[in-house]
């Protein structure tokens, strides 16, 4: 009986909060190999920028994932106001890196609940989750929202932070420290949690750099990158906090990787909470953004994301390009699924903490001609051709959008 | 001939045992969620399920062969009910019992576990069929340590009656001290059998959608589900009547709130383990039962049949 | 060290406590700080410059004009993404947040109105 089995895990799956294909080849429980399709998010966000002015488009960068939607924001305005050559003030940096500090803790809450969640272990799951409650209620008083917090404008941040405020902040971090050191001890001592974290999911060093890993998966195989480090943006040049790796390889490595920076996420809060000078909390930008390009780098919790942005002097971007650290991850997943087994699967894909959402911009068709880009009017008219063998007719959507376009 | 209907029907037949289990159920969810420190379902939230369920359509996949596909559940719920009449529950004798019926009901208890895996293989869908063959597999890990666990009390009671055990054991109740062992092992291997975390393997939500129920929907489901939770209610009362008899013949308005605290007692302990493990992988699961559950069951014989020659006489 | 189980002193300690979760539509908590929830209008301090509809990332609130120096503003609630860009931009403060949030309707024609 060595006959092999193709199980399609997605595009709906319990596993994926997101839908993304893998096809894997089995041989019982083994997987024997897998290919990877992403694409079912995209959502049209890069074409979209450049119909909307700076300002619009700061929200509609934001919305790009949920989860890490701070760090597009940030990456956005930092190339917009490098182009623009605005002076920052010192309030506002410190005001947006504590912002992105506390988004960090939350995400990394919200991965370990999930993770607790792929391995069948919910109980784990409520707590974290409960503890990131307190996070949520932190950023909703400080921003006006628990998620998509929209505190950046172009030269600053929107909203002023009170005396009482910050000391609510200060003590919500006491609580989840002493928390996080719970889950920690907890991670190292329970043997089932241990057995299915551990071996599963190898990467080794070389092939962590050779596959273009980033964040703490490459960390997690002791590749020290970190873009807080490297490249410091906001005020990470003056803060104190260590550069965490660890040997482990596997995704017990990855768990732990993302338990000590937590941990290091809390120092730094406490540091920006002591050091925020006074000041304004945002520079004058102009609405029309001189002609220029730039590139800005930022260390997402899930990795380093990367924005480019071209203005050409008017009030609306030439071109947005995004790049997210799940595409840098998900070429990993195939080396990591080899010769692993079906009930690993879950916590391998969990471990690099994919967001899909964050992952599809442009698409390539790749034609009997050869690989070409499809424009959208091109796209249109072939989704509307594929309709109509369907017995469809679709051609009379979005008359408007199209003469608006004119292309 | 209306007592026997009566019996069937109502006591301890099929409308006792769901109400019965509709409580437990929502006991067993009321502690889960409060060790999750969350607030929990309402009292009458497995009522709810079951009743919504019966209401949907039942969609049959048009490869498999329905007779085998509809039949399942009503197997698993015939098996387990059947099982119910042989166990003593607050007096030392069932509603019958035979030399030998012991063994009778361990069987009447594994019949479930193959439904499962003919439920899953006949749907013919990858998820089921993946999860039908761990069922059984699993099946080769828990079921032994199961057997000697239950069946070392039996040993030491010296009769294969359930009825004569339970007597037994009631008349030199310090006994049951020495079954300890046998309690800690048959209390994880009904986890396995009941399909819970941390071995809830067939039915892991995160890698096989549902495993073998994947194509169930419907009152075929409604079925199933309410096997389940029936066999957790006949386990849970052969763990007591084995394990723990004690305070049997006392007069029914004292017997019966005994037998439901001792139920009650089991379905505590199995919500406490479901909720502090994660989920085992299949070939951890068989590693831990043969090198930890089946050696200490072992011991348990030995221990019995020691006690039973020399202590006893 | 193994300590399997360990987390069951933590789960044990919780039956006595009391539950973290509320049941909500039986209870429910107001939003604490200065929520971004409905945008409210005054109608006297509005000078129809229509800045906010310029900066409205989803073009969600409209501006008419209904007599002279007399203008309402028509929000769809949505469109709206509930930013508070037009709150930010707007040059007299005509326009400020509550914390409503519970703005769900059974009729999404209802869902244009005036604030």
């Amino acid at each position: 009986m060595a006959k092999n089995v193709v199980i399609p895990v997605g595009p709906q799956h319990p596993a994926l909060k997101e839908p993304a294909n893998f096809s894997l080849t089995l041989q019982g429980e083994k997987i024997l190999e897998s290919t990877i399709r992403v694409g079912y998010n995209h959502r049209g966000i890069e074409k979209a920028c450049e119909e909307r002015t700076y300002v619009q488009d700061m929200y509609l960068i934001e919305r790009i994932c949920g989860i890490c939607s701070h760090s597009h924001s940030t990456a956005f305005i930092q190339a917009v106001e490098e182009i623009a050559g605005l002076e920052m003030p010192g309030r506002g940096l410190y005001i947006r890196t504590l912002v992105a500090e506390l988004e960090r803790v939350h995400s990394h809450l919200l991965w370990l609940g999930v993770a607790g969640h792929e391995v069948g272990f919910d109980t784990l799951m409520m707590y974290t989750w409960r503890d990131r409650e307190i996070v949520m209620d932190l950023l909703q008083v400080l921003t006006g929202n628990r998620v998509n917090y929209g505190i950046n404008t172009i030269g600053g941040v929107r909203r002023d932070v009170t005396k009482e405020q910050l000391d609510d902040v200060m003590k919500g971090t006491q609580t989840l420290e002493e928390r996080t050191k719970y889950y920690i001890e907890l991670a190292t001592q329970e043997p089932t949690l241990i057995q299915r974290l551990s071996g599963v999911g190898v990467l080794k060093p070389e092939d962590a750099v050779n596959l273009g890993a980033v964040g703490p998966v490459a960390r997690a195989s002791g590749v020290a990158r970190d873009a807080r480090k490297e490249d410091p943006y906001a005020v990470y040049a003056d803060l104190e906090f260590n550069l965490i790796t660890d040997n482990h390889n596997d995704v017990f490595g990855r768990a732990v990787v993302r338990l000590l920076e937590l941990m290091e996420s809390y120092k730094m809060i406490r540091q920006l909470v002591t050091k925020m000078p006074d000041g304004p909390i945002a520079a004058k930008a102009p609405r029309k953004i001189p002609a220029g390009e730039a590139i800005s780098r930022y260390e997402a919790p899930r990795g380093e994301d990367v924005h480019y942005v071209k203005a050409n002097g008017t009030e609306k971007p030439e071109r947005v390009k995004v790049r997210a650290p799940t595409l840098a991850n998900i070429q990993a997943v195939t080396k990591m699924l080899e010769n692993g087994q079906l009930a690993d699967m879950p916590i391998v894909v969990a471990a690099i903490d994919p967001c899909f959402s964050c992952t599809d911009r442009a698409i390539e068709i790749v034609s009997p001609d050869g690989p070409g880009i499809l424009v959208w009017k091109d796209l249109r008219e072939w989704s509307i051709e594929w309709y109509k063998e369907r017995g469809l007719d679709l051609s009379g959507l979005n008359k408007k959008l199209i003469s608006r376009l004119g292309r | 001939m209306v007592e026997t209907l009566f019996y069937i029907l109502v006591f301890p037949g099929f409308v006792f045992l769901s109400s019965l289990s509709f409580i437990t159920e929502f006991v067993d969810r009321k502690l889960y969620a409060r060790f999750q420190n969350r607030a929990g379902p309402p009292f009458i939230q497995p009522l709810a399920d079951f009743l919504k369920l019966v209401g949907k359509e039942d969609v049959i996949p048009e490869d498999s062969s329905p007779a085998i596909f509809k039949f399942m559940p009503i197997l698993a719920l015939t098996a387990v009910l059947t099982a119910f009449a042989y166990i003593p529950l607050w007096t030392t004798h069932g509603l019958a019992s035979f030399q030998g019926d012991i063994i009778v009901l361990l069987y009447l208890l594994t019949i479930p576990t193959l439904t499962f895996f003919l439920a899953g293989w006949y749907s013919t869908s990858l998820y089921a069929k993946i999860g039908a063959v761990r069922t059984i597999t699993q099946l080769f890990a828990y079921e032994v340590p199961l057997f000697m666990a239950v069946l070392a009390c039996a040993i030491l009671a010296d009769s294969w009656k359930t009825a004569d055990i339970a007597a037994f054991y009631s008349a030199k109740p310090w006994l049951i001290l020495v079954n300890l062992p046998a309690m800690f092992v048959a209390l994880i291997a009904l986890l396995g059998k009941l399909e819970r975390v941390p071995f809830d393997i067939p039915e892991a939500e995160t890698e096989i959608v549902a495993g073998t129920f994947t194509e169930y929907s419907g009152r075929l489901l409604a079925l199933f589900r309410l096997g389940i939770n029936i066999e957790t209610i006949v386990a849970a009362s052969l763990l007591a009547a084995v394990m723990i008899p004690f305070g049997l013949g006392l007069p029914w308005w004292f017997g019966v709130p005994l037998y439901l605290a001792k139920i009650l007692f089991v379905i505590f302990c199995l919500a406490l383990l479901r909720s502090v493990f994660a989920r085992f992988r299949i070939d951890q699961m068989m590693r831990f039962c043969w090198t930890v559950l089946a050696p200490i069951a072992f011991f348990q014989i030995i221990l019995n049949l020691i006690i039973k020659g020399f202590v006893l006489k | 060290m193994n300590k399997p189980g360990k987390i069951g002193g933590l789960a044990l300690s919780s039956l006595l406590k009391k539950p973290a979760t509320t049941k909500y539509p039986f209870v429910k908590e107001p939003m604490i700080g200065k929520f971004r929830g409905k945008i409210k209008f005054s109608q006297p301090l509005c000078i129809g410059c229509k800045i906010c509809m310029r900066d409205c990332p989803s073009n969600a609130i409209e501006i008419v004009k209904v007599g002279e120096k007399q203008f309402e503003a028509v929000l769809d609630l949505g469109k709206c993404i509930y930013c508070g860009q037009c709150v930010d931009s707007c040059p007299k403060k005509a326009l400020e947040l509550t914390g409503e949030y519970e703005l769900a309707v059974l009729d999404p024609k209802t869902l244009k109105v005036k604030i």
